[in-house]
């Protein structure tokens, strides 16, 4: 019985690996073949990933000390163009689920951000400083770096947009409640 | 610091350098079933299929592979670790850079799992606007960097 409400207490990602291990034994069955073979690609992948991971771990730990909600809250309050600037940056150096951020946001837009800065500032959560060097292992420096350049661009061609739309939407509430 | 939302009240705290290590520990952790769970699936995936079923797959359509692309991504979720993990992997198989770009993209800019949360917190046409025009724009940004990588290199 206790096993049983532990195994439900399991969060999904657990169950996805179960079942993939399930299926390597399966297979292990089958085919000796496939099953070394995804072994061999397997001890590759590993052997690549795992000294990233350390440096990762090393940046997360650096960005979760230094870049506090208190602190991206703080500079979010500029304004004219400066805003837009804190607003892509704060996105970047934000860290935590993005659920979080959604009641700090909500407030931040009683106290007069507006929805393009929130989408800019959503959108540009993307870019995660901790994980570039794992990117740049997977793909090039000068990928990830016109990648990220394009990506605040598009950031901020979102926000503008999203204004443009949702300022539509409350112009036409208004002229009908006149 | 404190901060007031809907009648309740949100502490925002100061983190130590331990408690930024456990907090670091515990996404990774988090993250850790999913990341072994892909690379292990990825794996077998990459000793069963060839690589020219990727290159039939994703043709030479730039808008059509990044819609694929973009269309994969955004119904994913999860860390963005995997998304990179897996999209290195697709394109070391033959996938085309457009198609695992606006992955990538929208793997990390839509959240179709978030989209009830947002639309509470934040209002409903905004989350569904965001989000569209999040998924339009990983067509736009794959095809852009790859249309300035070409030059580039």
């Amino acid at each position: 019985m206790k096993f049983k409400e532990k195994l439900k207490q399991l969060p999904g990602s657990w169950y996805f690996l179960l079942i993939v291990i399930l299926g390597y034994i399966i297979i292990s069955i089958i085919s000796t073949k496939i099953y070394l073979a995804s072994l061999v690609f397997f001890n590759q992948i590993i052997l690549k990933v795992i000294p990233i991971f350390i440096l990762v771990f090393a940046l997360m730990t650096l960005s979760n000390y230094f870049i506090t909600p208190k602190f991206i809250i703080k500079h979010l309050k500029n304004k004219g163009l400066k805003k837009w600037f804190f607003v892509i940056i704060g996105g970047i150096l934000s860290s935590g689920p993005i659920y979080m951020w959604y009641p700090l946001l909500a407030d931040l837009k009683n106290k007069g951000l507006n929805y393009g800065l929130i989408a800019c500032f959503l959108y540009n959560r993307a870019i995660k400083i901790p994980l570039i060097p794992l990117m740049i292992i997977y793909f090039s420096w000068q990928y990830i770096f016109v990648l990220l350049l394009v990506m605040i661009f598009a950031s901020v061609v979102q926000g503008v947009l999203l204004n443009k739309i949702m300022e539509e939407k409350f112009k036409k509430i208004g002229d009908k409640k006149e | 610091m404190m901060i007031k939302l809907r009648g309740m009240n949100l502490k925002i705290k100061n983190n130590s350098i331990k408690q930024s290590a456990l907090k670091a520990a515990k996404g990774l952790w988090m993250a850790f079933p999913m990341i072994l769970g892909t690379i292990l699936l990825i794996s077998f995936i990459s000793a069963i299929v060839p690589k020219s079923f990727y290159a039939s797959v994703f043709r030479n359509n730039y808008i059509l592979n990044s819609f694929i692309g973009s269309l994969i991504g955004s119904i994913s979720a999860g860390n963005p670790i995997t998304s990179y993990i897996f999209g290195g992997e697709m394109l070391n198989q033959g996938v085309g850079l457009t198609a695992v770009t606006a992955f990538l993209v929208a793997w990390v800019t839509v959240g179709i799992i978030q989209i009830p949360a947002e639309s509470a917190i934040l209002g409903k046409k905004f989350a569904l606007l965001r989000n569209v025009t999040a998924f339009i724009l990983a067509i736009v940004v794959a095809i852009i960097t790859v249309l300035i990588l070409g030059v580039m290199l």
